[in-house]
C-alpha cells in the first residue's frame, strides 16, 4: 500500500526514511503538537513550499529546465482564489473554481512561453522567464483596480475556515477551530499533490525527461519529441504550483505581490531545491522543512550569537539575523560545487 | 575525351534587399525615433523623451555588453553580473560623498575630477571583485550551464548581502556634482544635463569597444576567441588569460554602469543590480549572444520604447519591452546580429 502510494520510489534510505517520517508526523499532528498560531503558520507554510518545491524539482532537476517564472505559476493559483472570491461571492464553489481557473490561466502561460522559447535556446529560457517573472510583478501591482496593486487583496473563504468557527471538540487540550480545518485542507491537498508528483516523475513519462536531461540530443535521436515533453513538463509544473498558490491564498486569506510574487521568493524556491537535492521529489521535502524553519528559527539563533560578539569588529554585522540569507547563499554554493545531489542525494549514497 | 564545359563566370551584384540585410537593426533606432515622434505628437516632450531613452540605453549597453562578451567568449552566463552593478554603484557613491568638497562647489573641472575618481574606483573594485569571482565562483563550472546559473544566482546573493553587510541595509541617496545638477533647455525641450553626460559617455565607450576590438590585436584575439576558441587555442593564443582579462574587463564595465544608472537615479540599493538585469538581459538576446553592436542597438531600442511608451501609456512600459524581445526573436531566434550561431 505505502509502496503504492510512493509510487515505488521511497526515500531509500534509513536516516532519510527517519527524516521524511519524522517532518509527515509532524506536520499531520502539528495543531496539536505544537499549538499556537506561529508554529502553526511555520507547518503550513513547509507543507505549502514542499509542493511548490517539488513542482520546480519537476522542471530543474528532472528536465533540466533553468525556469524564474515559478512564482508567477504560484501567483496566479492564488490570485484566482482572490479573484473568485472577490466576484463570485464567499463558497466552496468560488473557492474551487477560482483554483481551477488559476490553475488553467497559468497551464496556458508556462504552454505558451515554453513553445516560444523553448524552441528558441535552451539559455535564453532562463533569461526569457526572469524578464516575464518581472514584468508580471510590475503589472500585477499596476492593475489596482483588479489585483489591489501594492496592497493586495484579503479573501473572504467559507466561514467553516476561519478561527471564528468553533467545533465542539478537544483533542489533546486544543479546541478545534476553523483554522485548524484550514490547515488540515492545506495538508490533504499537499499530500495528494506531492504523491502525484511523485507518480509523475516515476512513470515512463518521468523516465524520459531524465533522459532528455542528460542528453537531449541523444534523447531525440531515439525518437522523442524533446520540445513535447519539456513543454507538457513546463505545463505539469505551472499547474501544480499554481494549485499551491491557491493553497497558500486560502491559508493566508490573503494574496499580495510580497507573498507570491516577488523575485525573493524565487531565491527561495531555488535554494530549497539545490540544499534538498535536485532531481529527487523526496529533495522538496528536506529543502522546504530546514529553509522554511532556518527562515523562522534562524534568524532568532543568529540575534543571539550577534549579541555574543557585539564586541568584535564586522562579525556582529555578519551575524545579524537580517543577514541569514547571506549563509544560506554560501551553503547553497557549496552545495552546487561538493554535494550537486543535495542533502537528500547525500544520504542516499551513504545508505 | 568531351571538352570541358564552358566556363563563364558571371560577376552579379546581389540584389538590394540582400545587401540590406545587415543594416536592417541599425535602421530599426532611426524607425523608432520617427515613430515615437509620431506617437508622441509633441516635439519639445520627444526631445526630452529621446534624450532620456538614449541615456538609458547607453547606460543599459555599457553594463550588456560586458555581458554578452563573456558570453560570447566563454560561453559562461553569468546571473551575477548584477552584484558587479551593485557593488560599483555603492563603491562609486562612497568616493563622491567623501569628495564632497569638490562635488558641492560649482566647478566643471572639478566635479567631472570627483566623477572620475568615482568611476575610476567603481571600476577597479568592480574588476578585482569580477578577478575574484571568476576564480571562486565561475571556474569550478565551466562548460556545465545549469550548474553556471545556480552558482552566479548564489553569488549574486552572497554579493547581494556583502553590500548590506558593508554599507547597511538601508537605501543611499545621492546628490549629483553641482554642475550637473538641473536642466538645459533646447528648442523649448528641457534636458537634464547628466543625461547629455551620460549620452556622450556610453558613447565613448562604445566607441573605444569598437577601436579596440576592431583595430588591436588583443580585440582581434578576442574576436576570434568569440567565434572559435580552439582554434585560437590551437594557434598557440592562450585562450584562459583572454578569459580572465574579457571577465574583469565586463565586471569593471558593470561597475560604471552601476556608478552611472546610480547618479541617473539619484538612489542606490543593494537589489538595484538585479533590477536593471531584467533589462540586461532582454538587450542581450535581441542583441544576439556576443555581438556587442548588437548589443548596441538592443539598448537603445530598450531605452527609447521604455521612455516613449512610458510617457504614453506609462502602466505598460515594461510589457513593452517583452513584446520587443518577443517580435525580435519571432523575426530572428538567434537575436539581431548574433556572432555565435548554435
Amino acid at each position: 500500500m505505502v509502496r503504492f502510494l510512493l509510487s515505488g520510489d521511497g526515500p531509500r534510505s534509513l536516516i532519510l526514511s527517519v527524516i521524511v517520517a519524522l517532518i509527515f508526523v509532524a506536520l499531520a499532528t502539528a495543531p496539536f503538537l505544537f499549538p499556537g498560531s506561529r508554529s502553526l503558520e511555520v507547518a503550513a507554510r513547509i507543507a505549502i513550499f514542499i509542493v511548490l518545491v517539488a513542482s520546480y524539482d519537476l522542471m530543474l532537476g528532472y528536465a533540466g529546465i533553468v525556469s524564474f517564472a515559478h512564482t508567477v505559476f504560484f501567483g496566479l493559483g492564488a490570485y484566482g482564489v482572490a479573484l473568485a472570491g472577490a466576484h463570485l461571492g464567499r463558497g466552496w464553489g468560488a473557492l474551487a473554481a477560482g483554483a481551477l481557473g488559476g490553475t488553467a490561466v497559468a497551464v496556458a502561460v508556462a504552454f505558451v512561453i515554453a513553445l516560444f522559447s523553448l524552441r528558441v535556446r535552451a539559455i535564453f529560457f532562463a533569461m526569457i522567464t526572469m524578464a516575464v517573472a518581472s514584468a508580471v510583478a510590475v503589472l500585477v501591482s499596476q492593475l489596482s483596480w483588479l489585483t489591489g496593486g501594492e496592497d493586495g487583496m484579503n479573501i473572504t473563504i467559507p466561514r467553516e475556515l476561519t478561527p471564528a468557527f468553533r467545533l465542539d471538540l478537544e483533542i489533546f487540550g486544543t479546541r478545534v477551530t476553523g483554522k485548524i480545518l484550514n490547515y488540515y485542507l492545506v495538508f490533504l491537498c499537499c499530500t495528494v499533490l506531492f504523491l502525484l508528483l511523485l507518480r509523475v516523475v516515476n512513470s515512463p513519462f518521468g523516465r524520459v525527461l531524465q533522459a532528455i536531461r542528460e542528453n537531449a540530443f541523444r534523447a531525440e535521436a531515439v525518437g522523442y519529441r524533446v520540445v513535447i515533453y519539456r513543454t507538457v513538463a513546463t505545463c505539469l509544473s505551472a499547474g501544480v504550483a499554481a494549485l499551491a498558490g491557491s493553497l497558500f491564498a486560502i491559508w493566508l486569506r490573503y494574496v499580495g505581490p510580497d507573498t507570491t510574487l516577488a523575485s525573493e521568493i524565487m531565491i527561495d524556491i531555488l535554494l530549497m531545491v539545490v540544499i534538498g537535492g535536485m532531481g529527487t521529489i523526496w529533495g522538496a521535502v528536506v529543502g522546504a522543512t530546514i529553509f522554511v524553519l532556518a527562515q523562522n528559527y534562524l534568524q532568532t539563533l543568529m540575534q543571539g550569537a550577534a549579541d555574543a560578539t557585539a564586541a568584535l569588529p564586522l562579525v556582529p554585522d555578519l551575524l545579524n539575523p537580517d543577514r541569514w540569507l547571506l549563509w544560506l547563499g554560501v551553503l547553497f554554493i557549496l552545495s552546487v560545487y561538493f554535494f550537486p545531489t543535495g542533502i537528500v542525494g547525500r544520504l542516499r549514497a551513504r545508505g | 575525351m568531351t571538352a570541358a564545359p564552358d566556363h563563364t563566370p558571371i560577376m552579379q551584384r546581389p540584389p538590394l534587399s540582400v545587401r540590406m540585410q545587415p543594416w536592417i537593426p541599425v535602421l530599426l533606432i532611426p524607425a523608432l525615433v520617427i515613430t515615437g515622434f509620431i506617437a508622441v505628437g509633441n516635439p519639445t516632450s520627444w526631445l526630452t523623451l529621446t534624450v532620456s531613452g538614449l541615456a538609458m540605453g547607453m547606460m543599459i549597453f555599457v553594463i550588456a555588453s560586458g555581458m554578452t562578451l563573456i558570453f560570447g567568449l566563454m560561453d559562461i552566463i553569468n546571473f551575477g553580473h548584477g552584484a558587479f552593478i551593485s557593488f560599483g554603484a555603492f563603491v562609486g557613491v562612497s568616493v563622491l560623498i567623501a569628495l564632497g568638497g569638490l562635488t558641492g562647489v560649482p566647478s566643471l573641472a572639478l566635479n567631472l575630477l570627483a566623477l572620475l575618481a568615482a568611476v575610476l574606483a567603481a571600476m577597479a573594485v568592480t574588476g578585482a571583485i569580477g578577478w575574484g569571482f571568476e576564480r571562486v565562483i565561475v571556474r569550478p563550472v565551466y562548460g556545465a550551464h545549469l550548474k553556471q546559473i545556480l552558482v552566479t544566482m548564489g553569488g549574486l546573493i552572497v554579493a547581494e548581502q556583502l553590500i548590506q553587510v558593508i554599507w547597511g541595509p538601508k537605501e543611499i541617496h545621492i546628490a549629483r556634482p553641482e554642475m550637473l545638477k538641473g536642466a538645459i533647455t533646447i528648442l523649448g525641450a528641457t534636458l537634464e544635463k547628466y543625461r547629455l553626460v551620460a549620452v556622450v559617455f556610453g558613447a565613448a565607450v562604445f566607441i573605444a569597444m569598437r577601436l579596440v576590438l576592431r583595430h588591436t590585436k588583443i580585440g582581434l584575439i578576442v574576436r576570434a576567441g568569440v567565434e572559435n576558441r580552439e582554434m585560437v587555442q590551437a594557434l598557440g593564443y592562450r585562450i584562459r588569460r583572454v578569459f580572465v582579462g574579457v571577465f574583469i574587463a565586463g565586471s569593471a564595465l558593470a561597475g560604471l554602469g552601476g556608478i552611472m544608472w546610480a547618479l541617473y537615479q539619484e538612489l542606490i540599493t543593494a537589489h538595484m543590480g538585479n533590477e536593471i538585469m531584467v533589462l540586461v538581459f532582454i538587450v542581450v538576446i535581441i542583441g544576439g549572444l556576443g555581438s556587442v553592436e548588437g548589443a548596441f542597438i538592443g539598448a537603445l531600442l530598450v531605452g527609447l520604447l521604455q521612455n516613449y511608451v512610458a510617457f504614453i501609456e506609462p502602466k505598460a512600459a515594461l510589457v513593452s519591452n517583452i513584446a520587443l524581445m518577443v517580435a525580435i526573436l519571432m523575426w530572428r531566434p538567434q537575436g539581431m546580429s548574433p556572432v555565435i550561431k548554435v
